[in-house]
C-alpha cells in the first residue's frame, strides 16, 4: 500500500481536483470565485480510512458534488475529511444504532431501514471494497481511476439497482454515502466539510446566529442577505 | 436482589410533559412525589446556549436529545403474519429522553382536538349510522367529553403561553380564528406569531378558495410571558431551530421552561435521573400497584421504590411496555380481538405538497416551531363524509419551520439526487420553496397494535415492544383526498411547480413523519374495551394512573400534546379532589 507521502506524490487526490485547483489562490476564504484557497485535501490527516479509501471517496463525493460556478467540489470543501472523521468517531462505531441480533436482511424492503450488523465504519469500508471490485471487473479500473462520465454512469447504475454486491445492499451503500456526503457539505464547517461555508453561500443560508424576530416581518418576500457565520465564528 | 427504598406517596415514571404536570399537581396537594426519569437532567441555560445549540448535525441529524435505540427500541411488522425487524435507528418518530422528555425538543403546535374527536363512535354513528363504521375500525369514545376537558385545555395553554387566535369563544365565532374548533372559555394567552411571507400566500389563497385559514396555535411565545406557575418565557426569535432542539431564547414552552422552576421549589418533590423503570410492582391479590422497580443506569443497581400511588407517564411505548412487562391487564390479541393492553395503536398519515415559486423569496431558514397557517375545513368530521369512501380527515397547513440545509433542500420532481443538475436545482430553489402538510388522522383498526416482541431485547435483556402497524384503506383514501385539497391550495397560491407527495406503500420507519403515536393503554367506558377509565385510572389497580397519548382510543388530525396534557390535568384534578379522599375506583361498574 502507498504511504501518505507516496500517495500524494503519485497524484492521488490531487489528480481529482478539477483544473488543478490545488495549485491556486492565496486568500483564505473559499468563495465561488476562489475555490481552493485553503484547500489541499491531500494534507488532511486520515483518522479511519486508508489513503486508497479516501481516494475512492474523493472521486465519489466529487461526482455527487461536482465543482462548478456554484461551489467548489465536495472534496475541495472537505467532505472526504468530514466522512473520515464521522466514521472514526462515535457515529462510525455504531452510536445510537441498535445492533442486537438476529439480523434479518431487509429483502428489498427499505421501510425497515438498514438491518445490517455492521456499524457505519465497517459498512462503508465494505461498500468501498465491493464497488471497487465491481468497477475493476466491469470497467477494468478502480472507482477513483474512472473518468468522471464513467463514474457517474456507474453510480447511476448502482442507484437504479443494476449493481449487486455479494454481502451488502449496493443501493443502501450508495444511499448511506450520499447521506454522509450531504451532511458533510451542508453541516456547520466545524465538522470539517462545508469549508468556507461554500454550500451555505451557494443556497443563501445565513447560518448563525439565527435570530429573526424583526426580519421575519421586514423581509417578507424580500431576500435576506447576510455573510454566513459558523459556530466557530462565535467562539 | 432489588434494594428496597423508603416508601413515598407517589412515584411518577417519566418526567416529560405529562409527568411534570402530574408532579406539579400532586406536590401542590402536599404529597411526597418521586419522579423517575431514565435520561439525564437538563439545564437549559447551559445545554441550549448559543452557538452550540445551532448545530443541525448534532441535534437534528444525530438526534442528541432523543432516546438511544442501543438501550431500547421497538420492532415493526406490517402484518400479523410477518416477522418483525427492529427499528435500528429512529426515523419516523423520535422518542424523548431526559428531563423534559420529547417536550424538550418538540415544535410547539398546540391544537385542541375537536369535540367529535372525543366521542368519535357516538358522533359518527349519529351522523352516518352504525353501518358506516367498518367492523375492523375499532374506534371508540374517550369517555370524557370536550366540554369536560375544556378548562384543562385552557390550563395547558396558559401554562405554555400559547400564541394563537381563538375561533370560537363560548359559541361565538371569532374572525381570523378556527371556526370549527370547540367552544373555548377565552382567547389564547398570547397574540399569534408574526406570519411569514409563505404563511401569507397560503392565507390569501385559502381565503380565495372559500376556506377558513387561521394562525396555528403555537407554544412559541410571541412576546415575553409569565405563566401561572411564575415561570418567565422569552419572546420567540424565529430561529428555525425549534423541532429537535432546545430553545436558546427560553421562548418555547417545555416542561423545563414552564414547570421545572416551580417543581424545583416544591416541597416534597424529588427527581431521580438515569433511573430506568422496568416494572410496576403489582399485587394481583389486592389489585394494587405497590411501587416501581428501576435500574440506576450509573451503578447498574436495581431498586424497588414502594409508593401509595403509581403514575405512568413514560410516553406511548414506555407506558404500554411497563403494563405488559408487569402483567397488569389482559394483553390484546388482534386475532381473537380479546384483551386490551396494546390495543388501538395509532399513528398519522401525512401526505405533503412541495411548492416552488420562481418569483418569490421565502427565506425558509426563518421560522418558528409552530409558525403555521392552517385550514381545518377538512379535518375530523368538519366536512360531510356521506358521499366519501372514508371517514376522518386532517388539518392542512403551511408551516414556516425547519428550513435547515442538511435536511431541507427540496428540488422539483425529476431532479436527480446528486450531480451537477441536482446542485443547480438546489441552489435555484432553496429559498423559493415551501411545504404544505396534511396532518391526516389514523383511526384504530383491529390489527394495528403493540405487544412484547418474542425475539428482540433491550440492553438489560427485557423484551422490546413489537408494533404491528400499517396504514389502512381508510387512511389511504383519506390521505389522497387531503392531498388533492392541499394541491388545490398550492395552485391557488400560484406556485410555479406544485409537487404532491403521496404516502405510498407500507409504513416506513426511516423518514420522519411525526412523533404523534397514540394508543396501547386506551381509555374507555368499560374494562372490556379499555385499560384505563375516564379518569385515566387503571381498571386493574385503582392506585395506578396512566398519562399521555397512549390513552387516546384513536388518533386525530392534530398534534397530540395539548390533548395529552389536558387529560393529564383532568386526571390530576380527579386524583386530588376525589381519589385522595377515598382511594378506590372512581368509576363504579
Ligand atoms: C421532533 C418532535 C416534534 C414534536 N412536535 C410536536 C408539536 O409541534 N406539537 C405536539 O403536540 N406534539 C409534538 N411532538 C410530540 C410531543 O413532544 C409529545 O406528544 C409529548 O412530549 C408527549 O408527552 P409525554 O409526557 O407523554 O411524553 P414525553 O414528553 O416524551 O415524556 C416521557 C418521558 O418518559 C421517560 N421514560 C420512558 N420510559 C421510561 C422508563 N422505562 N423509565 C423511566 N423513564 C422513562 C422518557 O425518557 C421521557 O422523558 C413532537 C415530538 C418530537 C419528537
Ligand atoms: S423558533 Fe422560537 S421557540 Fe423555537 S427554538 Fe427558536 S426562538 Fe425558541
Amino acid at each position: 500500500m502507498l504511504d501518505r507521502r507516496g500517495f500524494i506524490a503519485s497524484g492521488g487526490v490531487l489528480a481529482l481536483v478539477p483544473g488543478g485547483a490545488a495549485a491556486a489562490p492565496t486568500a483564505d476564504v473559499v468563495t465561488k470565485d476562489n475555490p481552493a484557497a485553503t484547500i489541499d485535501a491531500t494534507v488532511e490527516p486520515l483518522y479511519a480510512l486508508t489513503p486508497r479509501e479516501a481516494e475512492f471517496l474523493a472521486a465519489v463525493v466529487d461526482a455527487f458534488i461536482p465543482a462548478d460556478d456554484l461551489s467548489p467540489s465536495g472534496s475541495e470543501c472537505g467532505v472526504v475529511a468530514f466522512i473520515d472523521r464521522q466514521l472514526a468517531g462515535a457515529y462510525g462505531a455504531g452510536a445510537r444504532l441498535y445492533q442486537e441480533g438476529p439480523f434479518q436482511p431487509s429483502n428489498g424492503q427499505p421501510q425497515f431501514g438498514s438491518q445490517s450488523p455492521l456499524a457505519p465504519l465497517a459498512f462503508i469500508r465494505l461498500g468501498i471494497a465491493e464497488l471497487d471490485a465491481w468497477a475493476a471487473a466491469q470497467c477494468g479500473a478502480r472507482v477513483s481511476q474512472l473518468s468522471p462520465p464513467m463514474l457517474e454512469a456507474l453510480l447511476r447504475d448502482v442507484e437504479a439497482g443494476k449493481v449487486a454486491f455479494p454481502r451488502i445492499d449496493a443501493r443502501a451503500f450508495l444511499a448511506a454515502l450520499l447521506q454522509l456526503s450531504m451532511e458533510g457539505f451542508f453541516s456547520d464547517p466545524i465538522y470539517g466539510g462545508n469549508r468556507g461555508k461554500a454550500s451555505w453561500r451557494m443556497i443563501g443560508y445565513p447560518g448563525l446566529p439565527a435570530t429573526y424576530a424583526k426580519a421575519i416581518k421586514n423581509h417578507r418576500g424580500r431576500r435576506y442577505e447576510a455573510e454566513p457565520r459558523s459556530i466557530a465564528d462565535f467562539l | 436482589m432489588a434494594k428496597v427504598l423508603k416508601a413515598t406517596d407517589a412515584v411518577i415514571v417519566g418526567l416529560g410533559w405529562t409527568g411534570a404536570i402530574m408532579a406539579r399537581e400532586l406536590t401542590r396537594a402536599g404529597l411526597d412525589v418521586v419522579a423517575l426519569e431514565r435520561g439525564p437532567d437538563r439545564d437549559p441555560a447551559a445545554d441550549f446556549a448559543l452557538p452550540a445549540i445551532r448545530d443541525e448535525l448534532r441535534y437534528s441529524v444525530r438526534q442528541e436529545l432523543m432516546q438511544d435505540p442501543k438501550m431500547e427500541t421497538v420492532t415493526l411488522r406490517h402484518r400479523l403474519d410477518d416477522k418483525a425487524r427492529p427499528v435500528r435507528r429512529f426515523g419516523a418518530f423520535l422518542p424523548g429522553d431526559g428531563v423534559g422528555g420529547m417536550g424538550t425538543h418538540w415544535n410547539g403546535n398546540t391544537f385542541r382536538f375537536l369535540p367529535s374527536d372525543h366521542n368519535l363512535r357516538t358522533h359518527l354513528t349519529e351522523r352516518y349510522g352504525r353501518a358506516r363504521i367498518p367492523d375492523d375500525m375499532t374506534i371508540q369514545d374517550w369517555g370524557v367529553t370536550y366540554d369536560e376537558l375544556e378548562p384543562h385545555y385552557a390550563r395547558f395553554e396558559a401554562l405554555c403561553g400559547v400564541s394563537g387566535k381563538a375561533g370560537n369563544i363560548g359559541g361565538r365565532i371569532q374572525a381570523g380564528g378556527n371556526p370549527f374548533e370547540g367552544p373555548r372559555s377565552g382567547e389564547y394567552p398570547n397574540a399569534p406569531l408574526v406570519s411569514s411571507h409563505a404563511n401569507e400566500l397560503f392565507r390569501r389563497a385559502a381565503t380565495e378558495l372559500g376556506l377558513h385559514p387561521f394562525p396555528a396555535p403555537a407554544s412559541n411565545s410571541s412576546a415575553p410571558y409569565r405563566n401561572p406557575e411564575g415561570a418567565q418565557l422569552g419572546a420567540c426569535q424565529y430561529c428555525g431551530h425549534c423541532d429537535r432542539f432546545g430553545c436558546e431564547a427560553n421562548a418555547k414552552a417545555t416542561p423545563l421552561s414552564t414547570l421545572a422552576p416551580a417543581l424545583g421549589k416544591a416541597p416534597g418533590f424529588r427527581k431521580v435521573t438515569n433511573a430506568y423503570a422496568t416494572r410496576v410492582l403489582y399485587d394481583a391479590q389486592t389489585r394494587r400497584a405497590t411501587g416501581v422497580r428501576y435500574i440506576d443506569l450509573r451503578s447498574g443497581e436495581t431498586y424497588d421504590l414502594p409508593a401509595e400511588i403509581v403514575i405512568l407517564s413514560a410516553w406511548v411505548f414506555g407506558n404500554t411496555r411497563l403494563m405488559l412487562l408487569s402483567g397488569i391487564g389482559q394483553p390484546y390479541d388482534p386475532r381473537a380481538g380479546t384483551g386490551v393492553v396494546g390495543k388501538n395503536y395509532c399513528y398519522q398519515i401525512q401526505p405533503t405538497v412541495q411548492l416552488f415559486f420562481k418569483d418569490e423569496e421565502l427565506n425558509p431558514f426563518m421560522g418558528a416551531g409552530g409558525l403555521g397557517m392552517v385550514v381545518d375545513d377538512f379535518n375530523g368530521d368538519n366536512f360531510d363524509h356521506a358521499d366519501l369512501g372514508f371517514l376522518g380527515g386532517g388539518y392542512i397547513s403551511l408551516n414556516s419551520t425547519n428550513g435547515r440545509p442538511i435536511s431541507f433542500r427540496p428540488t422539483p420532481p425529476g431532479t436527480p439526487a446528486w450531480g451537477a443538475a441536482w446542485k443547480r436545482e438546489t441552489a435555484k430553489w432553496y429559498r423559493k420553496t415551501a411545504l404544505v402538510l396534511c396532518e391526516g388522522m389514523n383511526y384504530a383498526s383491529r390489527a394495528n397494535s403493540i405487544d412484547l416482541d418474542p425475539t428482540y431485547r433491550d440492553m438489560f435483556g427485557q423484551p422490546l415492544l413489537r408494533m404491528t402497524f400499517n396504514f389502512t384503506q381508510n387512511d389511504r383514501a383519506m390521505a389522497d383526498y387531503l392531498l388533492g385539497k392541499a394541491a388545490e391550495i398550492g395552485r391557488a397560491m400560484n406556485a410555479t411547480i406544485v409537487a404532491p407527495q403521496p404516502r405510498k406503500g407500507d409504513f416506513n420507519v426511516v423518514s420522519y413523519q411525526s412523533s404523534h403515536n397514540t394508543g396501547g393503554t386506551i381509555m374507555g367506558r368499560t374494562p372490556a374495551d379499555s385499560v384505563v377509565n375516564r379518569y385515566l385510572q387503571s381498571w386493574d389497580a385503582h392506585n395506578l394512573f396512566v398519562l399521555g397519548s397512549s390513552v387516546f382510543p384513536q388518533n386525530a388530525g392534530y398534534n397530540p400534546t395539548a390533548a395529552a396534557a389536558a387529560t393529564a390535568y383532568w386526571c390530576a384534578d380527579a386524583l386530588v379532589k376525589t381519589y385522595l379522599k377515598s382511594p378506590s375506583p372512581m368509576v363504579q361498574l
